[in-house]
């Protein structure tokens, strides 16, 4: 882990999870001090950052955002992203750790390839980097990887993921979900059922019936979760759900946890809010896996987040080259980015309608995904004196014209393009080191002090 | 009109001017010189993903016939073999000063991307695109559809067609087999709805797509109620792909044979419609399968003649793209661009 920082922040009139306003100390990588404000003692030389004088409606605080589920490319593809890019661009999110999903080239199956990316993140130095490890080797399906091995790594692997490819096999599924029980480890489970799915391009339905694209249908997600669950409550292990997508995967995961059964479930920011109706145009900037579902479905995960059914909310940033995407439907990449779309896309869905808190906020965009992840002893803690200093401060009042050629990210392909999102990230702050400031990304200083050259690439 | 990308939103206005505008490039090419000079100078590239033999000389027979210079650009011996994407191909032939464009292509909204991702400003004219449509396709089975059964063409093509300006009001139109992956399908219902007529799709559960029911049509699991009961104007086949049975635990139907017995089109299934009715497939047919020798050669098969009159919609789509009129097919009803003609 990085060193603490050695500039001391000041905020003043910040609003922890929405509440009444605080003065609050950032020193030495931890909370040092938090009260009404003017209470505060500040030390001399701090760096202060507040609103306006620190009025009552000022800015939001976060504990730092944590995503169970970004694709870093690095190693393999690193014309699309790289560590760097990816997580400089999750700091400028409002994230402060991230998992990196296993599907890189090679696969994050072995203890070596999961060290380097871990290492790579520590280099970095933006956001914690928690490399997921690949169940089976080279996501093949067929054989376990060394989920052990990567477990006891240097990267301490807890998340294990074939991601973009669902364990389909039954047996191996349930060996998975029993190894894991040792080092009390989670299978996160991209719900597809490949046959279900050949071909597949988009969701299946009236959309898809007159566009003439292949199905995607629900129930190729819902029978695989079906199933995991019911896996998971025989061999007594814990199980989580990636990208759920339909309002049918919500009923099972309201059933599975009515019979106690330990499973969690996330939700992307595009499947709160985009619909199939957006692939009429064929643009691939839209085809993503799972596929954009019915508004009845969006509805469904919304419902199923603000309740609780849905833990957490994922980006599954995965950000392609332009070529992957400037081409036919068919040709094109799954995939879009959001790790700097995410929070504005959770406010303007879940919080301006008046259906979650900021507290809700914090709980399912960071305390939730470290619980699950097994990094709450440093991640999605608690705003209160002593602890580490990961915070995320946000305007809630300014809105953003979303341009996917203006991201931090190495790649374009935001849906959200020519839209305009609520919320921006004002500060980010690793540890007590702001990684953002005023809105834009702090580059020029490695966590171990040195200069990074190159620090845009 | 720009582009002719799609039969849904097309309104009715538009599609009656392309009717009509196909009967009076029709009545041209009887004469000994079929030749007219009306697109000197354009330059119309087919290019054409799919191996197709007829929708490729329907449309340069019909280019040539306008006097527009064809080129030709088909995937096999050119550049998208070596992996060209569609965008720079559109690149090379907007360099290239291409007047229109005719794609055929495999993936579904390669003809919209082609007219809409900005990477090219030529006309697009849709020769088919994955499961998606084959626009000219459904204005040519509507064109043969309205000769015989409007315009008093008898089944031997002779007789004046006096259907000019007409839709195709009251008329039952049955359109039968692989409904899951036809362009023609999809093309044919829009189109035949806006027209006025009254469309029912045949098919096994397995080949229609879920989804169906926002379309304008009716469905039927059964072939041979829909001939008793329903009493079709015009019953037309569609071409089951070979690869769509043997799929294994993915095939769409048991075996031929049941597809055969259940779907195929044949002299018995004939005798049932009126005497006034027509059997119509956009080819290539598979005899034997999805219709009998018997029934495809029959007098009141006018497969063949749908070939002739693809000639004369693509002239006619060709021209009302190219000819610069734009008030004589600007969408009238659909405020849509994308489905706009």
């Amino acid at each position: 882990m990085s060193t603490p920082s050695t500039t001391t922040y000041v905020l003043r009139g910040v609003r922890p999870y929405g509440a009444d306003p605080v003065d609050m100390v950032l020193a030495d990588g931890v909370i040092a001090a938090l009260g009404a404000p003017g209470t505060v003692e500040v030390p001399d030389g701090a760096h202060e950052i507040g609103p306006d004088g620190g009025s009552a409606d000022g800015y939001v605080l976060l504990p730092g955002l944590v995503d169970l589920h970004t694709h870093l490319r690095e190693p393999g593809r690193e014309d699309a992203e790289t560590v760097f890019s990816g997580t400089r661009a999750a700091a400028a999110g409002g994230f402060t750790a991230v998992h990196a999903m296993a599907n890189t080239t090679p696969t994050q199956d072995t203890a070596g390839v999961v060290e380097q990316v871990y290492r790579l993140g520590q280099e970095a130095g933006w956001v914690d980097v928690h490399p997921v490890g690949a169940v089976t080797v080279g996501l093949g399906g067929e054989k376990l990887a060394e989920l052990g091995a990567m477990a006891d790594s240097a990267a301490r692997v807890r998340v294990f993921s074939d991601d973009g490819k669902c364990v389909h096999d039954p047996v191996l599924m349930r060996r998975a979900l029993e190894y894991v029980k040792a080092f009390d480890g989670v299978v996160a489970q991209h719900a597809q059922e490949p046959r279900l799915t050949e071909g597949a391009q988009m969701n299946e339905g009236v959309v898809s019936a007159q566009i003439g694209l292949t199905g995607w249908p629900a129930v190729a997600e819902e029978s695989i979760i079906a199933r995991d669950v019911l896996l998971a409550e025989h061999v007594g292990s814990r199980l989580h759900v990636c990208h759920l997508s339909t309002a049918g995967s919500v009923e099972i995961i309201r059933w599975a946890k009515g019979r106690g059964i330990d499973v969690t479930a996330e939700v992307t920011p595009h499947h709160l809010v985009l619909t199939d109706e957006l692939a009429r145009d064929y643009d691939p900037v839209f085809k993503v896996n799972p596929p954009l579902r019915t508004a009845r479905d969006v509805e469904a995960v919304r419902e199923g987040l603000a309740d609780g059914t849905i833990d957490i909310v994922a980006t599954d940033h995965a950000p392609h080259p332009v070529e992957d995407k400037d081409c036919e439907w068919a040709s094109a990449a799954f995939g879009m980015t959001g790790l700097e779309t995410a929070l504005s896309v959770v406010q303007q869905t879940m919080v301006d309608t008046g259906r979650m808190s900021w507290a809700d906020v914090a709980r399912v965009l960071s305390e939730n995904p470290a619980r699950i992840g097994r990094i709450d002893a440093a991640q999605g803690r608690p705003v209160a004196v002593g602890e580490p200093a990961n915070l995320t401060l946000v305007d809630p009042r300014a809105t953003r014209a979303i341009d996917g050629r203006t991201q931090v990210t190495a790649s374009a392909n935001t849906p959200f393009a020519g839209m305009e999102l609520p919320g921006r990230v004002v500060a980010t702050f690793l540890r007590g080191r702001a990684t953002v400031l005023d809105g834009a990304v702090v580059d020029g200083a490695a966590p171990d002090g040195k200069t990074l050259e190159g620090a845009t690439r | 009109m720009k582009h002719l990308l799609t039969t849904q939103g097309l309104s009715k206005d538009d599609a009656i001017l392309l009717l009509d505008t196909s009967a009076q490039m029709a009545a041209t090419q009887s004469r000994e010189n079929k030749k007219l000079p009306t697109l000197r100078g354009r330059t119309v590239v087919n290019l054409f993903y799919e191996d197709s033999t007829r929708t490729r000389i329907s449309f340069e027979t019909a280019a040539k016939r306008l006097s527009a210079d064809v080129i030709n650009f088909s995937a096999k011996g050119s550049s998208v073999s070596k992996g060209e994407s569609l965008k720079d191909t559109a690149l090379t032939l907007h360099a290239m000063g291409a007047d229109a464009v005719v794609v055929r292509h495999s993936a579904s909204g390669a003809a919209h991307q082609l007219a809409h991702a900005g990477w090219l400003d030529a006309g697009v004219l849709n020769a088919g695109d994955g499961m998606h449509q084959h626009p000219t396709q459904a204005l040519l089975d509507a064109f043969t559809i309205r000769r015989h059964l409007v315009g008093g063409v008898g089944h031997d093509g002779r007789g004046a067609d006096t259907s000019a300006g007409a839709d195709l009001a009251g008329l039952r139109i049955a359109i039968v087999g692989d409904v899951l992956h036809s362009r023609v399908a999809r093309s044919n219902v829009y189109l035949l709805h806006t027209l006025g007529a009254e469309v029912t799709l045949v098919a096994p559960p397995t080949l229609v797509p879920v989804g169906v029911e926002t379309w304008p049509c009716r469905v039927s699991y059964h072939l041979d109620e829909t001939l008793e009961q329903w009493q079709p104007d015009a019953v037309m086949m569609l071409r089951v792909q070979r690869e769509r049975m043997s799929g294994g635990s993915g095939s769409f139907f048991p075996s031929p044979m049941e597809y055969s017995r259940k779907f195929g089109f044949d002299a018995r299934r004939l005798a049932v419609l009126p005497d006034h009715a027509i059997v119509m497939h956009p080819g290539p047919m598979n005899r034997g399968l999805e219709i009998s020798a018997a029934a495809a050669d029959h007098p009141r098969s006018v497969i063949v003649e749908q070939v002739a009159n693809g000639v004369a919609v693509r002239m006619a789509a060709l021209y009302l793209l190219l000819s610069g009129d734009d008030s004589a097919a600007t969408p009238s009803t659909s405020t849509d661009e994308r489905t706009a003609l």
